[in-house]
């Protein structure tokens, strides 16, 4: 079977009805996709299938030949907001654990410049985290996607801090 | 200097995180590595009989024969067989091992092996358990004179069911064999406590066990104890075999067999006079412990402590148990006994509002500790307590008075939880734990050595940003060595909100030592003119800091965060279905040594705790979870996640780092009594939790 | 226990002539598509389907197109149903449905005709169907038929498709009048249903003959009414609709749509909770309507 994943072609000798999650982790190498539950529910192993974000557990590996394959090893190099996304994540808190990080990134790839609040939640609905309580990886998302927002680091950092009230 | 603590510096585990280079221990694999299985009792109580098992040579079995050491998860009690032997106590207890080089072979494996049992009568009941594994009783003056005192007494039971951690990444472990010693790689809280089980179970000298923590995707109290039960598993199969064993839990596996948040029976008789004031307290706490001891004792004892609420009261009466059942243990969560104890007292004093007829928050405000008053325990508070503080923040800014009256009768309702949780370990934990950090120098700066463990609450960071103020140098030049056991010290669990307060503190110290060390020197001109050195500091009660275990008084912990949550809700007369609209999160927490992560750990607790109320249900048929998927173990989504506006007050603890107390847990006490509370307001009489919509349509008052 | 894929075969048809053919030869195929389901109970060891046939890539089965009746391929996506001006003109209560189907990654793969072939009790478009009126048109190697929405299911996860048969197209007459649809699941998003209603309110002198027949008469209104996760399949609450339909009282509606719905207690909601909440919902879809 000849898939391409991440802009790079390879010849897989897999079984057609394989989950195209083991088969980016284990036949390529691709840890970066994780698997949280294995029936859709978390979200955790989020790919893009020509620009669609699908659940990796749920594709058997027959219906991505042909196709353009993105996993967040990839990711960067596939689009331009990836970089923002990924950055955004650390700098708003976004990731904590880490494990439903990529799928967070890869669910909120297709997403548009300027989306809003509820854009964002829509597309991340099928992602389940449990460090966060979403606020900040709502936040890592708007500020990703929304230019005008977008300051050095430590502004923004301290800003957020900013928020909490001091007393002493 | 002092420019990282108070500041949120790019986290150090980010980037890798953000990218997929992080490493999970899913993420690994060894040459020649087996993967292993568990096959499990299908009883909650018996005795296996016969064991038929349908298997060809290229899988290799183990049972508890093939454990050199001793056959226990070596914990508090060596109640817990590794290996059932012959009597199971719950359905999934582990019975044998298989492992296979072939990650698919082992696919369906529990087919192929039969147990036959002779079957007992199972109890699911805590209450009428004949097995206690912890009783626990706390007096404070006398009872029955704050009975006499009291012109009015109110009772109330209150009950919480299990709830699961969820960390979104499952347990798992590679064993790796060598001559004569084992290494485990794995997710998990406490490398120590993994490598204790180890020794007991391998028979060998501590030198030979070697545990390292990979990173960690969530542990919420659920990587505490467990992986020290599946570490031995897999280690078992790679001694038996010679070669490493993966063994990864999936997600049906990992919720029917591992730890939960114990259920709890609170029952409430409180005295007061007629304008408020608390004369006494009794309160009863019975958790159900599950099939075997674990941590049930000292889940118990931090939810006792806590039981009285952040009240003051004279003449206090605590009784706690924690009984056996028969259904898997339930462990360590986020918390650890005080969100059950919490959520009892916290609906409780809403009906106490409500008899009295005076408002929610002047009872509060009568009833506050502050600082000089004494808890239940009899330990005296410092100036850092903060009880009135957040309750007044919290109402101000929610504005609470106003909704309150305004929403009276409608679907809408608005309540809130007093709350505080105790940092560190209970009592003389820390003493005993005697906890150990290093600080070693190096060419740029210096690197932590600590078995502390980053699980998403941001150790690394927020420990590396302690030194770099204390070392005076910056955050950048400070590396944090990956946890492992022949390379850290033993710097007790990650668990109990202690990694900041008490571990921050020792690697504090040890950098005022290494910068007083190093004098006019920086790193780089000290290394080539007299090599690395090593600064370590053990844990030192501070001074005047009593415990009395026997009669269960004095200071239970050095220090205590405080919250105060406001709820908003809507309910949906046709459905029952309860929207949180707007949470308001107050905490104080001594010093926000990273105020983002600080922030996301009070939001990520609240939302914990808002599917605690409304969720989380954990069906047990016949002592087995029957909901056992993420379809149907129902946790919040994005679409389910309200606002989550947080305030964070600062009143520096003298002990801790930079006035740092702990925060981890205590996000998690206050939701679902402040939810509970709203939906009385509402009109629902909610006295356990989860409210699902099923129970809201019974409660209908 | 997963199921190892090295035990799947996977037939994969060039168009759908062959896969009707192939059907036509070994009929005890499973049809794929999404695979949304399948592989769940793949992973779950729940499926004893060991061979399967490769719809996916059968463009024919997939797009909306309008003349005469709305028509909507197998294979049209609930992303795509989401993002049609057609249904979200013609039904939107289809459109209300599929956006609370799961997540974005599940809207973007499960198709409407395997939420139809799934045959789920909880199937979250099925009460949509059954209240538009719709039509699944069904083909195999010798021919091509229409099935009312309302006779398709048998009971239990069994319909009057014959395994040689797929589904190829879901017609939907024109809907006059409000419609109206609500899903009561286990949270907000990513859920199954407890329980979940769609309705059709049409004025009677709009009346349009529907696939039953039914001349309205007298009637001073159509209403339909489809219940989900209340019984072994839909229900289409006929008497419900027949009180209301004749201008009796939502009371007597509610007694009525009582007795046709037989809901059991399971792992999410219990059988009291869904007899009160669809009288609650039976309550709602009237006076929103009105």
């Amino acid at each position: 079977m000849l898939l391409t994943i991440n802009g790079r072609q390879r010849r897989l000798t897999v079984p057609p009805m394989a989950r195209l999650l083991d088969v980016l982790r284990e036949d390529c190498g691709l840890t970066g996709t994780k698997e949280g539950c294995g029936e859709g529910e978390c979200g955790a192993c989020t790919v893009l299938v020509d620009g669609v974000a699908v659940d990796s557990c749920l594709v058997p590996v027959a219906h991505v030949e042909g196709c353009q394959v993105v996993t967040i090893e990839g990711a960067a190099a596939a689009k331009r907001s990836a970089k923002a996304l990924q950055n955004a994540f650390v700098e708003h808190g976004g990731a904590q654990c880490g494990i439903c990080t990529p799928g967070m990134i890869m669910a909120a790839l297709p997403l548009k410049a300027g989306a809003s609040r509820d854009e964002i939640k829509t597309a991340l609905a099928g992602n389940l985290c449990r460090c966060t309580g979403y606020i900040s990886i709502f936040n890592s998302v708007e500020a990703a996607l929304s230019p005008a927002k977008k300051g050095p680091p430590s502004r923004v950092a301290l800003r957020r801090a900013s928020a909490h009230a001091r007393r002493r | 200097m002092g420019r990282a603590v108070g500041t949120s510096v790019r986290r150090k585990d980010g980037d890798a995180k953000v990218t997929g280079a992080a490493k999970y221990i899913d993420d690994l694999t060894f040459p020649g590595m087996l993967f292993g299985a568990t096959i499990r009792a299908t009883i909650p109580r018996g005795e296996i009989v016969n064991t038929h098992i349908d298997l060809s040579p290229d899988y290799i079995v183990a049972d508890y024969r093939d454990i050199p050491g001793k056959n226990y998860v070596a914990l508090l009690d060596p109640d817990q067989p590794c290996l059932a032997e012959r009597e199971v106590r719950h359905v999934a207890e582990p019975v044998l091992l298989v492992a296979h080089a072939d990650r698919r072979a082992l696919f369906g494996i529990d087919e192929q092996v039969r147990f036959d049992y002779r079957e007992l009568a199972p109890n699911y009941d805590p209450e009428t358990s004949e097995t206690c594994f912890k009783q626990i009783a706390i007096d404070k003056g006398d009872i029955e004179r704050g009975f006499r005192d009291a012109e009015v007494v109110v009772d109330g039971e209150y009950r919480t069911s299990h709830q699961e951690q969820l960390y979104i990444e499952t347990n798992g472990v590679i064993a790796v064999p060598g001559d004569g010693q084992i290494t485990v790689y794995g997710s998990l809280q406490c490398p120590y406590y993994v490598h204790k089980a180890l020794v007991v179970l391998t028979g060998f000298t501590p030198d030979r066990v070697r545990v390292i923590q990979t990173e960690t995707g969530g542990g919420f109290g659920g990587k505490e104890e467990y992986p020290s039960m599946l570490a031995c598993h897999a280690a078992i199969l790679a001694i038996k075999t010679g070669k490493p064993v993966k063994m990864i839990y999936d997600r049906v596996e990992d919720l029917l067999a591992t730890t939960k948040r114990h259920p709890a029976i609170v029952r409430h008789r409180t005295g007061l006079t007629r304008d408020g004031r608390i004369t006494a307290m009794a309160v009863d706490v019975l958790m159900d412990g599950g099939a075997y001891a674990t941590l049930s004792a000292v889940v118990l004892s931090r939810g006792v402590i806590h039981a009285a609420g952040p009240y003051r009261c004279d003449h206090i009466r605590i009784r706690g148990r924690a009984m056996m059942t028969h259904t898997p243990p339930n462990g360590a969560f986020r918390g650890f006994g005080a969100p059950q104890t919490q959520f009892a007292v916290e609906a409780h004093m809403d009906r106490v509002a409500e008899a009295l007829g005076i408002d929610p928050v002047r009872l509060r405000e009568v009833n506050a500790l502050r600082p000089g008053d004494s808890t239940a325990t009899g330990q005296k508070l410092g100036k850092d307590a903060s009880a009135l503080p957040v309750l007044r923040e919290a109402v101000k800014r929610s504005g609470f008075r106003r909704k309150r009256r305004e929403w009276k009768g409608t679907n809408r309702g608005i309540g809130l939880s007093l709350f505080f949780h105790g940092s560190g370990f209970t009592g003389a934990g820390e003493v005993k734990l005697a906890s150990k950090a290093s600080l070693e120098l190096t060419r740029s700066g210096a690197r932590i050595l600590v078995a502390s463990t980053e699980i998403g609450q941001g150790t690394t960071t927020m420990l590396a940003q302690i030194v770099a103020d204390a070392l005076e140098l910056p955050f950048a030049a400070i590396e944090v060595q990956q946890p492992d056991t022949d390379v850290v010290p033993d710097s007790g669990p990650t668990v109990a909100s202690r990694t900041c307060m008490i571990v921050g503190k020792l690697l504090e110290r040890c950098a005022r030592d290494m910068r007083r060390k190093l004098g006019a020197l920086t790193p780089a001109q000290y290394f080539t003119r007299h090599g690395a050195f090593t600064v370590t500091k053990q844990y030192e009660p501070p001074a005047g800091l009593a415990w009395d275990d026997q009669r269960y008084s004095g200071d239970a912990y050095g220090s205590y965060a405080w919250g105060c949550n406001v709820v908003e809700i809507e309910v949906d007369p046709v459905t029952f279905e309860v929207t949180p609209t707007h949470v308001t999160a107050v905490a104080e927490i001594g010093k926000a040594i990273h105020p983002l992560m600080a922030e996301g750990q009070i939001q990520g607790g609240t939302a914990q705790g808002l599917g605690y109320a409304l969720l989380e249900e954990v069906v047990m048929r016949d002592g087995r979870m029957a909901n056992a998927q993420l379809t149907n173990y129902i946790i919040p989504t994005p679409m389910d996640a309200p606002p989550i506006e947080v305030a964070m007050l600062e009143r520096p603890y003298a002990h801790g780092p930079y006035g740092a107390k702990g925060v981890g847990e205590m996000p998690i006490d206050g939701p679902a009594p402040a939810v509970i509370n709203a939906l009385r307001h509402c009109g629902f009489d909610i006295r356990l939790i989860p409210a699902t919509p099923e129970r809201l349509m019974r409660a209908r008052r | 226990m997963p199921v190892d894929a090295r035990t799947l075969t996977l037939q994969r048809p060039r168009n759908l002539k062959a896969a009707l053919a192939m059907l036509a030869k070994e009929p005890t195929l499973t049809p794929i598509a999404g695979c949304t389901d399948v592989l769940v109970g793949l992973h779950f060891g729940t499926s004893d389907t060991r061979q399967f046939i490769d719809l996916w890539s059968l463009d024919e089965l997939r797009g909306i197109t309008s003349k005469p009746i709305l028509r909507i391929g197998a294979l049209t996506t609930y992303t795509e149903i989401i993002a049609s001006p057609l249904v979200q003109k013609r039904v939107p209560m289809l459109v209300a449905a599929a956006r609370e189907i799961g997540g974005a990654q599940i809207q973007n793969r499960g198709t409407l005709g395997g939420n139809i072939a799934n045959a789920s009790p909880a199937g979250d478009t099925l009460p949509v169907l059954a209240a538009a009126g719709a039509l699944i048109v069904l083909r195999s190697a010798s021919g091509e038929r229409r099935v009312s929405f309302a006779r398709f299911y048998t009971g239990y996860r069994t319909s009057v498709r014959q395994p040689d048969e797929l589904i190829t197209a879901i017609e939907i007459p024109a809907i006059d009048g409000r419609q109206w649809w609500r899903k009561v699941g286990t949270r907000r998003a990513q859920a199954i249903s407890k329980i979940m209603m769609a309705g059709v309110r049409s004025p009677a002198d709009h009346l349009r003959q529907g696939y039953g027949g039914q001349e309205a008469g007298r009637h001073s209104c159509k209403v339909r009414i489809a219940i989900g996760s209340v019984a072994p399949t839909v229900v289409l609450a006929e008497a419900a609709a027949a009180v209301l339909s004749q201008g009796g009282a939502i009371g007597d509606a509610q007694a009525a749509l009582r007795k046709e719905i037989a809901p059991i207690d399971d792992l999410r909601s219990t059988g009291d909770y869904r007899q009160q909440v669809a009288a609650n919902l039976l309550a709602a879809f009237w006076k929103d309507t009105e």
